[in-house]
Protein backbone atom coordinates (compact mmCIF):
# COMPACT_ATOMS: atom_id res chain seq x y z
CA UNK A 1 0.00 0.00 0.00
CA UNK A 2 1.23 3.48 -0.82
CA UNK A 3 2.15 5.99 1.84
CA UNK A 4 -0.10 9.03 2.11
CA UNK A 5 1.22 12.55 2.62
CA UNK A 6 -0.24 15.86 3.68
CA UNK A 7 1.02 18.14 0.90
CA UNK A 8 -1.05 21.23 1.69
CA UNK A 9 -2.63 22.26 4.97
CA UNK A 10 -3.92 25.44 6.60
CA UNK A 11 -6.57 26.91 8.87
CA UNK A 12 -8.24 30.28 9.20
CA UNK A 13 -7.76 32.35 12.32
CA UNK A 14 -10.49 31.14 14.65
CA UNK A 15 -13.06 33.75 15.70
CA UNK A 16 -16.74 34.62 15.51
CA UNK A 17 -18.16 35.19 12.05
CA UNK A 18 -21.96 35.41 12.36
CA UNK A 19 -22.12 37.31 9.05
CA UNK A 20 -20.71 34.33 7.12
CA UNK A 21 -22.29 31.01 6.17
CA UNK A 22 -20.80 27.63 7.12
CA UNK A 23 -19.77 26.89 3.50
CA UNK A 24 -18.13 30.31 3.23
CA UNK A 25 -16.10 29.67 6.37
CA UNK A 26 -15.12 26.22 5.05
CA UNK A 27 -14.22 27.58 1.61
CA UNK A 28 -11.68 29.95 3.14
CA UNK A 29 -9.51 27.20 4.62
CA UNK A 30 -10.02 24.99 1.54
CA UNK A 31 -8.51 27.74 -0.62
CA UNK A 32 -5.71 28.34 1.89
CA UNK A 33 -4.77 24.64 1.90
CA UNK A 34 -4.82 24.53 -1.92
CA UNK A 35 -2.64 27.68 -1.99
CA UNK A 36 -0.27 26.06 0.50
CA UNK A 37 0.63 23.47 -2.15
CA UNK A 38 0.01 25.65 -5.22
CA UNK A 39 -2.90 23.54 -6.50
CA UNK A 40 -6.52 24.26 -7.38
CA UNK A 41 -9.83 22.52 -6.82
CA UNK A 42 -9.54 21.20 -10.39
CA UNK A 43 -6.64 19.04 -9.18
CA UNK A 44 -8.69 17.37 -6.41
CA UNK A 45 -10.28 13.96 -7.06
CA UNK A 46 -12.62 13.92 -4.02
CA UNK A 47 -13.71 16.04 -1.07
CA UNK A 48 -14.24 14.80 2.49
CA UNK A 49 -16.06 17.41 4.55
CA UNK A 50 -16.48 17.38 8.33
CA UNK A 51 -19.24 19.43 9.93
CA UNK A 52 -21.47 18.65 12.89
CA UNK A 53 -24.16 21.29 13.35
CA UNK A 54 -25.38 21.19 9.72
CA UNK A 55 -24.78 17.48 9.23
CA UNK A 56 -27.85 17.12 7.01
CA UNK A 57 -27.18 20.19 4.86
CA UNK A 58 -24.60 19.01 2.27
CA UNK A 59 -21.89 21.38 3.52
CA UNK A 60 -19.19 19.80 1.30
CA UNK A 61 -21.14 20.37 -1.89
CA UNK A 62 -21.92 23.92 -0.79
CA UNK A 63 -18.20 24.53 -0.23
CA UNK A 64 -17.64 23.46 -3.84
CA UNK A 65 -20.33 25.95 -4.87
CA UNK A 66 -18.05 28.58 -3.32
CA UNK A 67 -14.73 27.40 -4.81
CA UNK A 68 -15.49 25.31 -7.92
CA UNK A 69 -18.10 22.69 -8.79
CA UNK A 70 -15.99 20.07 -10.53
CA UNK A 71 -18.34 17.13 -10.08
CA UNK A 72 -16.02 15.17 -7.81
CA UNK A 73 -17.40 12.78 -5.18
CA UNK A 74 -18.18 14.51 -1.89
CA UNK A 75 -18.58 12.74 1.44
CA UNK A 76 -20.08 14.66 4.36
CA UNK A 77 -18.94 13.40 7.74
CA UNK A 78 -20.30 13.89 11.25
CA UNK A 79 -18.75 12.26 14.34
CA UNK A 80 -19.16 14.68 17.27
CA UNK A 81 -15.86 16.37 18.20
CA UNK A 82 -13.99 13.75 16.16
CA UNK A 83 -15.73 15.00 13.00
CA UNK A 84 -12.70 16.75 11.47
CA UNK A 85 -10.36 13.88 12.29
CA UNK A 86 -12.84 11.42 10.79
CA UNK A 87 -13.11 13.43 7.55
CA UNK A 88 -9.30 13.55 7.38
CA UNK A 89 -9.09 9.82 8.05
CA UNK A 90 -11.66 8.99 5.35
CA UNK A 91 -9.63 11.11 2.92
CA UNK A 92 -6.45 9.33 4.00
CA UNK A 93 -8.09 5.92 3.65
CA UNK A 94 -9.24 6.68 0.11
CA UNK A 95 -5.69 7.55 -0.90
CA UNK A 96 -4.19 4.55 0.93
CA UNK A 97 -6.71 2.28 -0.79
CA UNK A 98 -5.65 3.54 -4.19
CA UNK A 99 -9.07 4.99 -4.97
CA UNK A 100 -7.63 8.45 -5.61
CA UNK A 101 -4.19 10.03 -5.97
CA UNK A 102 -5.00 13.36 -4.35
CA UNK A 103 -7.97 14.55 -2.29
CA UNK A 104 -9.13 17.42 -0.12
CA UNK A 105 -10.38 17.24 3.48
CA UNK A 106 -12.13 20.20 5.08
CA UNK A 107 -13.45 20.62 8.61
CA UNK A 108 -15.71 23.54 9.45
CA UNK A 109 -18.01 24.71 12.22
CA UNK A 110 -20.03 27.76 13.16
CA UNK A 111 -20.78 27.64 16.88
CA UNK A 112 -23.36 29.31 19.06
CA UNK A 113 -22.49 30.56 22.53
CA UNK A 114 -23.03 28.83 25.83
CA UNK A 115 -23.15 25.31 27.21
CA UNK A 116 -23.16 22.25 25.00
CA UNK A 117 -24.75 18.95 25.93
CA UNK A 118 -27.74 18.35 28.16
CA UNK A 119 -30.35 15.68 28.15
CA UNK A 120 -33.37 15.52 25.88
CA UNK A 121 -36.21 13.06 25.78
CA UNK A 122 -39.90 12.97 26.49
CA UNK A 123 -41.80 14.16 29.55
CA UNK A 124 -40.05 16.82 31.63
CA UNK A 125 -36.54 18.31 31.24
CA UNK A 126 -33.95 16.05 32.90
CA UNK A 127 -31.09 18.55 33.28
CA UNK A 128 -30.46 19.25 36.95
CA UNK A 129 -32.88 16.49 37.94
CA UNK A 130 -30.66 13.48 37.25
CA UNK A 131 -27.29 15.22 37.43
CA UNK A 132 -26.00 17.22 34.51
CA UNK A 133 -25.54 16.32 30.88
CA UNK A 134 -23.69 19.54 30.10
CA UNK A 135 -20.20 19.02 28.72
CA UNK A 136 -18.39 20.95 31.50
CA UNK A 137 -20.09 18.67 34.06
CA UNK A 138 -19.45 15.43 32.17
CA UNK A 139 -15.74 16.24 31.85
CA UNK A 140 -15.60 17.49 35.44
CA UNK A 141 -16.86 14.06 36.54
CA UNK A 142 -14.16 12.42 34.41
CA UNK A 143 -11.55 14.67 36.04
CA UNK A 144 -12.86 13.90 39.52
CA UNK A 145 -12.46 10.19 38.74
CA UNK A 146 -8.76 10.97 38.19
CA UNK A 147 -8.71 12.97 41.43
CA UNK A 148 -10.23 9.98 43.21
CA UNK A 149 -7.59 7.60 41.87
CA UNK A 150 -4.52 9.83 41.98
CA UNK A 151 -5.25 12.82 44.22
CA UNK A 152 -5.15 15.29 41.33
CA UNK A 153 -6.00 18.81 42.57
CA UNK A 154 -8.12 21.70 41.32
CA UNK A 155 -4.88 23.69 41.02
CA UNK A 156 -3.25 21.06 38.81
CA UNK A 157 -6.27 21.03 36.49
CA UNK A 158 -6.16 24.85 36.41
CA UNK A 159 -2.47 24.85 35.44
CA UNK A 160 -3.42 23.20 32.13
CA UNK A 161 -5.38 26.29 31.21
CA UNK A 162 -2.54 28.63 32.24
CA UNK A 163 -0.14 26.68 30.00
CA UNK A 164 -2.42 26.56 26.97
CA UNK A 165 -3.33 30.24 27.23
CA UNK A 166 0.38 31.04 27.43
CA UNK A 167 1.06 28.96 24.31
CA UNK A 168 -1.63 30.77 22.34
CA UNK A 169 0.02 34.14 22.93
CA UNK A 170 2.46 32.89 20.27
CA UNK A 171 -0.22 31.66 17.86
CA UNK A 172 -1.72 34.42 15.68
CA UNK A 173 -4.43 32.01 14.45
CA UNK A 174 -5.72 31.31 17.97
CA UNK A 175 -8.90 32.98 19.20
CA UNK A 176 -7.08 34.53 22.18
CA UNK A 177 -3.53 35.79 22.75
CA UNK A 178 -3.81 36.61 26.44
CA UNK A 179 -1.56 35.52 29.31
CA UNK A 180 -3.87 34.03 31.94
CA UNK A 181 -2.29 33.54 35.37
CA UNK A 182 -3.26 30.77 37.77
CA UNK A 183 -5.28 33.05 40.09
CA UNK A 184 -7.28 34.32 37.12
CA UNK A 185 -8.09 30.77 36.01
CA UNK A 186 -8.98 29.55 39.50
CA UNK A 187 -11.05 32.64 40.35
CA UNK A 188 -13.00 32.68 37.10
CA UNK A 189 -16.70 31.82 37.24
CA UNK A 190 -17.12 28.22 38.40
CA UNK A 191 -19.07 26.33 35.74
CA UNK A 192 -18.88 22.73 36.99
CA UNK A 193 -16.36 22.14 39.77
CA UNK A 194 -13.49 21.69 39.13
CA UNK A 195 -13.84 23.40 35.71
CA UNK A 196 -14.03 27.20 35.81
CA UNK A 197 -15.04 29.17 32.74
CA UNK A 198 -11.38 29.53 31.70
CA UNK A 199 -10.98 25.76 31.92
CA UNK A 200 -13.68 25.23 29.26
CA UNK A 201 -12.92 25.28 25.54
CA UNK A 202 -13.90 28.41 23.67
CA UNK A 203 -16.87 28.18 21.30
CA UNK A 204 -15.60 29.75 18.09
CA UNK A 205 -16.20 29.56 14.36
CA UNK A 206 -13.43 28.16 12.23
CA UNK A 207 -12.24 25.86 9.52
CA UNK A 208 -9.13 23.92 8.56
CA UNK A 209 -8.26 21.93 5.46
CA UNK A 210 -5.67 19.47 4.18
CA UNK A 211 -4.66 18.12 0.79
CA UNK A 212 -3.61 14.47 0.97
CA UNK A 213 -1.72 12.71 -1.83
CA UNK A 214 -0.01 9.43 -2.58
CA UNK A 215 3.78 9.44 -2.42
CA UNK A 216 3.95 9.06 -6.21
CA UNK A 217 1.61 12.00 -6.81
CA UNK A 218 3.41 14.19 -4.27
CA UNK A 219 6.72 13.44 -5.96
CA UNK A 220 5.34 14.11 -9.47
CA UNK A 221 4.02 17.48 -8.29
CA UNK A 222 7.35 18.34 -6.63
CA UNK A 223 5.62 18.61 -3.25
CA UNK A 224 7.55 16.07 -1.16
CA UNK A 225 9.88 18.73 0.27
CA UNK A 226 7.32 20.26 2.64
CA UNK A 227 5.15 17.15 2.79
CA UNK A 228 4.23 15.43 6.04
CA UNK A 229 3.81 11.66 6.09
CA UNK A 230 0.75 10.19 7.79
CA UNK A 231 2.35 7.33 9.75
CA UNK A 232 -0.80 6.29 11.57
CA UNK A 233 -4.51 6.98 11.41
CA UNK A 234 -6.74 5.29 13.97
CA UNK A 235 -10.38 5.61 14.94
CA UNK A 236 -11.97 3.79 17.88
CA UNK A 237 -15.37 3.79 19.56
CA UNK A 238 -16.25 3.19 23.17
CA UNK A 239 -15.87 -0.44 24.15
CA UNK A 240 -18.29 -1.61 26.85
CA UNK A 241 -17.19 -0.39 30.26
CA UNK A 242 -19.07 -0.83 33.51
CA UNK A 243 -20.00 2.86 33.87
CA UNK A 244 -19.77 4.00 30.26
CA UNK A 245 -23.51 4.37 29.71
CA UNK A 246 -23.90 6.93 32.50
CA UNK A 247 -20.33 8.26 32.59
CA UNK A 248 -18.77 8.34 29.14
CA UNK A 249 -15.35 6.69 29.31
CA UNK A 250 -12.94 8.83 27.28
CA UNK A 251 -9.95 6.90 28.61
CA UNK A 252 -10.31 3.39 27.20
CA UNK A 253 -11.03 4.45 23.62
CA UNK A 254 -8.03 6.82 23.76
CA UNK A 255 -5.72 4.17 25.24
CA UNK A 256 -6.75 1.68 22.58
CA UNK A 257 -6.40 4.21 19.76
CA UNK A 258 -2.96 5.24 21.01
CA UNK A 259 -1.76 1.63 21.22
CA UNK A 260 -2.97 0.97 17.66
CA UNK A 261 -1.43 4.20 16.37
CA UNK A 262 1.97 3.48 17.90
CA UNK A 263 1.87 -0.04 16.44
CA UNK A 264 0.86 1.22 13.00
CA UNK A 265 3.66 3.79 12.98
CA UNK A 266 6.22 1.42 14.51
CA UNK A 267 6.87 4.09 17.13
CA UNK A 268 6.41 4.64 20.85
CA UNK A 269 5.54 7.62 23.03
CA UNK A 270 9.25 8.34 23.47
CA UNK A 271 9.50 9.12 19.75
CA UNK A 272 6.84 11.84 19.79
CA UNK A 273 8.13 15.44 19.77
CA UNK A 274 4.81 17.25 20.24
CA UNK A 275 1.16 16.43 20.84
CA UNK A 276 -2.05 18.27 20.06
CA UNK A 277 -4.62 16.53 22.25
CA UNK A 278 -8.29 17.07 23.02
CA UNK A 279 -8.33 19.63 25.84
CA UNK A 280 -12.06 20.33 25.52
CA UNK A 281 -11.84 20.96 29.26
CA UNK A 282 -8.77 21.35 31.46
CA UNK A 283 -9.73 18.19 33.33
CA UNK A 284 -9.64 16.21 30.06
CA UNK A 285 -6.08 17.17 29.14
CA UNK A 286 -4.72 15.67 32.37
CA UNK A 287 -6.35 12.30 31.60
CA UNK A 288 -4.85 12.10 28.15
CA UNK A 289 -1.19 12.50 29.24
CA UNK A 290 -1.61 9.03 30.70
CA UNK A 291 -4.00 7.70 28.06
CA UNK A 292 -1.51 8.54 25.28
CA UNK A 293 1.39 7.04 27.24
CA UNK A 294 3.19 10.37 27.66
CA UNK A 295 3.65 9.40 31.30
CA UNK A 296 2.78 6.51 33.59
CA UNK A 297 -0.51 6.03 35.47
CA UNK A 298 -0.96 8.69 38.14
CA UNK A 299 1.89 10.87 36.86
CA UNK A 300 -0.16 13.47 34.98
CA UNK A 301 -0.36 15.88 37.92
CA UNK A 302 3.40 15.85 38.22
CA UNK A 303 3.74 16.37 34.44
CA UNK A 304 1.85 19.65 34.61
CA UNK A 305 3.55 20.72 37.87
CA UNK A 306 7.02 20.12 36.41
CA UNK A 307 6.33 21.90 33.12
CA UNK A 308 7.14 18.80 31.07
CA UNK A 309 4.18 19.48 28.79
CA UNK A 310 4.94 23.18 28.22
CA UNK A 311 6.84 24.52 25.21
CA UNK A 312 10.50 23.79 25.94
CA UNK A 313 9.56 20.83 28.15
CA UNK A 314 10.11 17.12 27.54
CA UNK A 315 6.92 16.65 25.49
CA UNK A 316 5.11 19.90 24.64
CA UNK A 317 1.32 19.50 24.56
CA UNK A 318 -1.06 21.89 22.81
CA UNK A 319 1.48 24.50 21.79
CA UNK A 320 -1.25 25.92 19.53
CA UNK A 321 -3.11 27.06 22.65
CA UNK A 322 -5.39 24.06 22.45
CA UNK A 323 -9.14 24.12 22.46
CA UNK A 324 -9.00 26.13 25.68
CA UNK A 325 -7.51 29.19 24.01
CA UNK A 326 -7.13 28.58 20.27
CA UNK A 327 -10.81 27.65 20.31
CA UNK A 328 -12.91 24.60 19.47
CA UNK A 329 -15.01 24.77 16.30
CA UNK A 330 -16.10 21.14 16.62
CA UNK A 331 -15.88 19.96 13.01
CA UNK A 332 -12.68 21.90 12.30
CA UNK A 333 -10.70 20.85 15.36
CA UNK A 334 -9.44 17.50 14.06
CA UNK A 335 -7.89 19.10 10.97
CA UNK A 336 -6.70 22.24 12.77
CA UNK A 337 -4.54 20.03 14.97
CA UNK A 338 -3.13 18.32 11.84
CA UNK A 339 -2.24 21.83 10.64
CA UNK A 340 -0.53 22.66 13.93
CA UNK A 341 1.61 19.53 14.05
CA UNK A 342 2.46 19.77 10.33
CA UNK A 343 3.56 23.39 10.80
CA UNK A 344 6.03 22.33 13.49
CA UNK A 345 7.33 19.40 11.43
CA UNK A 346 7.92 21.86 8.58
CA UNK A 347 9.79 24.17 10.97
CA UNK A 348 7.38 26.99 10.18
CA UNK A 349 5.75 27.59 13.59
CA UNK A 350 7.65 30.79 14.39
CA UNK A 351 7.86 31.83 18.02
CA UNK A 352 6.12 28.68 19.29
CA UNK A 353 8.21 26.28 17.18
CA UNK A 354 9.04 23.01 18.95
CA UNK A 355 12.74 22.85 18.12
CA UNK A 356 13.83 19.89 16.04
CA UNK A 357 10.30 18.46 15.84
CA UNK A 358 10.27 15.42 13.56
CA UNK A 359 7.25 13.39 14.71
CA UNK A 360 3.97 14.62 16.18
CA UNK A 361 0.62 13.25 17.32
CA UNK A 362 -2.94 14.57 17.12
CA UNK A 363 -5.83 13.33 19.24
CA UNK A 364 -9.54 14.11 19.42
CA UNK A 365 -12.48 12.67 21.32
CA UNK A 366 -16.04 12.93 20.16
CA UNK A 367 -18.24 12.15 23.12
CA UNK A 368 -20.52 9.25 22.59
CA UNK A 369 -17.75 8.20 21.71
CA UNK A 370 -15.19 8.40 18.92
CA UNK A 371 -11.45 8.75 19.36
CA UNK A 372 -9.26 9.74 16.41
CA UNK A 373 -5.46 9.68 16.56
CA UNK A 374 -2.96 10.56 13.84
CA UNK A 375 0.83 10.33 13.92
CA UNK A 376 2.63 12.56 11.46
CA UNK A 377 6.27 12.57 10.43
CA UNK A 378 8.34 15.03 8.47
CA UNK A 379 8.99 13.61 4.98
CA UNK A 380 12.50 12.21 4.68
CA UNK B 1 -55.61 14.92 39.68
CA UNK B 2 -53.90 12.00 37.96
CA UNK B 3 -51.19 9.91 39.57
CA UNK B 4 -47.59 11.19 39.24
CA UNK B 5 -45.63 9.54 36.42
CA UNK B 6 -42.09 8.16 36.55
CA UNK B 7 -39.60 10.76 35.24
CA UNK B 8 -37.49 8.06 33.54
CA UNK B 9 -38.64 4.70 32.21
CA UNK B 10 -36.34 2.68 34.49
CA UNK B 11 -38.10 4.09 37.57
CA UNK B 12 -41.09 1.88 38.36
CA UNK B 13 -44.12 2.91 40.41
CA UNK B 14 -46.03 -0.31 41.20
CA UNK B 15 -49.62 0.27 42.28
CA UNK B 16 -49.74 0.14 46.05
CA UNK B 17 -46.01 -0.63 46.30
CA UNK B 18 -42.77 1.23 46.83
CA UNK B 19 -41.02 2.88 43.88
CA UNK B 20 -37.93 1.09 42.63
CA UNK B 21 -35.30 1.26 39.89
CA UNK B 22 -35.37 -1.46 37.27
CA UNK B 23 -32.29 -2.84 35.62
CA UNK B 24 -31.63 -5.66 33.20
CA UNK B 25 -28.99 -8.25 33.89
CA UNK B 26 -27.38 -10.41 31.25
CA UNK B 27 -27.76 -14.10 32.16
CA UNK B 28 -24.70 -14.93 30.08
CA UNK B 29 -22.04 -12.49 31.31
CA UNK B 30 -23.67 -10.82 34.32
CA UNK B 31 -23.42 -7.24 33.05
CA UNK B 32 -26.20 -5.05 34.39
CA UNK B 33 -27.88 -2.11 32.75
CA UNK B 34 -30.34 0.59 33.70
CA UNK B 35 -33.63 0.07 31.96
CA UNK B 36 -34.80 -2.38 29.35
CA UNK B 37 -32.71 -3.82 26.55
CA UNK B 38 -32.79 -6.91 24.36
CA UNK B 39 -29.12 -7.50 23.56
CA UNK B 40 -26.20 -7.31 25.97
CA UNK B 41 -23.79 -4.57 24.86
CA UNK B 42 -20.97 -6.22 26.80
CA UNK B 43 -21.05 -9.73 25.35
CA UNK B 44 -23.61 -9.46 22.54
CA UNK B 45 -25.87 -12.22 23.89
CA UNK B 46 -29.45 -12.03 22.64
CA UNK B 47 -32.59 -12.72 24.64
CA UNK B 48 -30.62 -13.22 27.84
CA UNK B 49 -31.65 -10.01 29.59
CA UNK B 50 -33.64 -10.45 32.78
CA UNK B 51 -35.42 -7.61 34.57
CA UNK B 52 -34.13 -7.04 38.11
CA UNK B 53 -34.99 -4.70 40.97
CA UNK B 54 -31.92 -2.58 41.56
CA UNK B 55 -30.79 -2.04 45.15
CA UNK B 56 -31.49 1.28 46.85
CA UNK B 57 -27.99 1.60 48.22
CA UNK B 58 -24.58 2.17 46.78
CA UNK B 59 -21.50 4.35 46.98
CA UNK B 60 -20.37 7.60 45.40
CA UNK B 61 -17.97 6.92 42.53
CA UNK B 62 -17.45 10.41 41.07
CA UNK B 63 -19.20 13.77 41.00
CA UNK B 64 -19.00 17.39 40.05
CA UNK B 65 -20.67 20.49 41.43
CA UNK B 66 -22.72 22.28 38.81
CA UNK B 67 -22.73 26.06 39.20
CA UNK B 68 -23.94 26.95 35.75
CA UNK B 69 -26.58 24.98 33.90
CA UNK B 70 -29.22 25.83 31.33
CA UNK B 71 -31.46 28.84 32.00
CA UNK B 72 -34.08 28.14 34.66
CA UNK B 73 -32.22 25.21 36.25
CA UNK B 74 -31.54 25.86 39.91
CA UNK B 75 -27.84 25.75 40.89
CA UNK B 76 -25.62 24.75 42.56
CA UNK B 77 -26.26 21.03 42.69
CA UNK B 78 -24.14 17.91 42.83
CA UNK B 79 -24.16 15.72 39.74
CA UNK B 80 -23.15 12.27 40.98
CA UNK B 81 -22.12 8.92 39.55
CA UNK B 82 -23.12 6.16 41.95
CA UNK B 83 -22.21 2.47 41.92
CA UNK B 84 -25.23 0.60 43.28
CA UNK B 85 -24.45 -2.37 45.52
CA UNK B 86 -25.02 -4.83 42.66
CA UNK B 87 -22.50 -3.00 40.45
CA UNK B 88 -24.93 -1.04 38.28
CA UNK B 89 -23.75 2.51 37.60
CA UNK B 90 -26.32 5.29 37.75
CA UNK B 91 -26.24 9.08 37.53
CA UNK B 92 -28.30 11.57 39.49
CA UNK B 93 -28.40 14.45 41.95
CA UNK B 94 -26.75 13.98 45.34
CA UNK B 95 -28.90 15.86 47.85
CA UNK B 96 -28.97 16.64 51.58
CA UNK B 97 -25.24 17.40 51.65
CA UNK B 98 -23.52 20.74 51.13
CA UNK B 99 -22.22 21.23 47.57
CA UNK B 100 -18.68 21.66 48.83
CA UNK B 101 -15.81 19.38 47.73
CA UNK B 102 -14.46 19.43 51.29
CA UNK B 103 -17.69 17.79 52.50
CA UNK B 104 -18.03 15.15 49.80
CA UNK B 105 -16.02 11.94 50.00
CA UNK B 106 -15.37 9.49 47.20
CA UNK B 107 -16.76 6.12 48.11
CA UNK B 108 -19.22 7.50 50.68
CA UNK B 109 -22.27 5.27 51.17
CA UNK B 110 -25.43 6.71 49.64
CA UNK B 111 -29.04 5.61 49.43
CA UNK B 112 -31.59 6.08 46.68
CA UNK B 113 -34.64 8.12 47.69
CA UNK B 114 -37.74 8.92 45.67
CA UNK B 115 -39.71 12.13 45.52
CA UNK B 116 -41.37 14.79 43.42
CA UNK B 117 -39.32 15.81 40.35
CA UNK B 118 -38.46 19.28 41.70
CA UNK B 119 -41.93 20.54 40.86
CA UNK B 120 -41.46 20.01 37.12
CA UNK B 121 -44.63 19.40 35.13
CA UNK B 122 -45.15 18.40 31.51
CA UNK B 123 -47.38 20.28 29.06
CA UNK B 124 -50.45 18.39 30.28
CA UNK B 125 -49.70 19.38 33.88
CA UNK B 126 -48.69 15.89 35.01
CA UNK B 127 -46.47 15.61 38.09
CA UNK B 128 -43.46 13.27 38.04
CA UNK B 129 -41.56 11.16 40.52
CA UNK B 130 -37.76 11.16 40.36
CA UNK B 131 -34.96 9.45 42.26
CA UNK B 132 -32.16 11.15 44.16
CA UNK B 133 -29.13 10.07 46.18
CA UNK B 134 -28.46 11.12 49.74
CA UNK B 135 -25.79 10.22 52.29
CA UNK B 136 -26.75 6.97 53.96
CA UNK B 137 -28.04 7.57 57.48
CA UNK B 138 -26.71 5.53 60.40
Amino acid sequence: MTDAYVVGVDMIKFGRFPEKSVPQIGAESALLALDDCGLSIQDMEALYCGNLMQASAMVGQRILQEIGQTGIPVVNVSNACATGATAFREAWASVKAGLYDIVLAVGVEQMGRGLLGGTGGKGIPKEGLFGSGTMPAVFAEAGMEHARKHGTTFEQFAKVSVKNHHHSTMNPKAMYQIETPLETVMNAEMISYPNTKLMCSVNVDGSAAAVIATEKKARELGLLGRAVKVCASVLTSDRWQERDLVMPDVNTCTQEAAAKAYAMAGLGPEDIDLVELHDCFATAEILHYENLGLCGAGEAGRMIDDGEVALGGRIPVNVSGGLLSKGHPLGATGIANIYEVSTHLRGEAGERQVQGARIGMTHVIGLGSACGIHILEKAA
Amino acid sequence: MSQPLPAVDYLKLPEGGEPYLEGHRCQTCGASFLGKRNVCSKCGARDQMQAVHLPNSGSLYSYCIVHRSFPGIEVPYISAIVDLDDGTAIKGNLINIEPDPAKIEFGMPVEVVYGDALGRRDKEGNAYIAYFFQPKSG
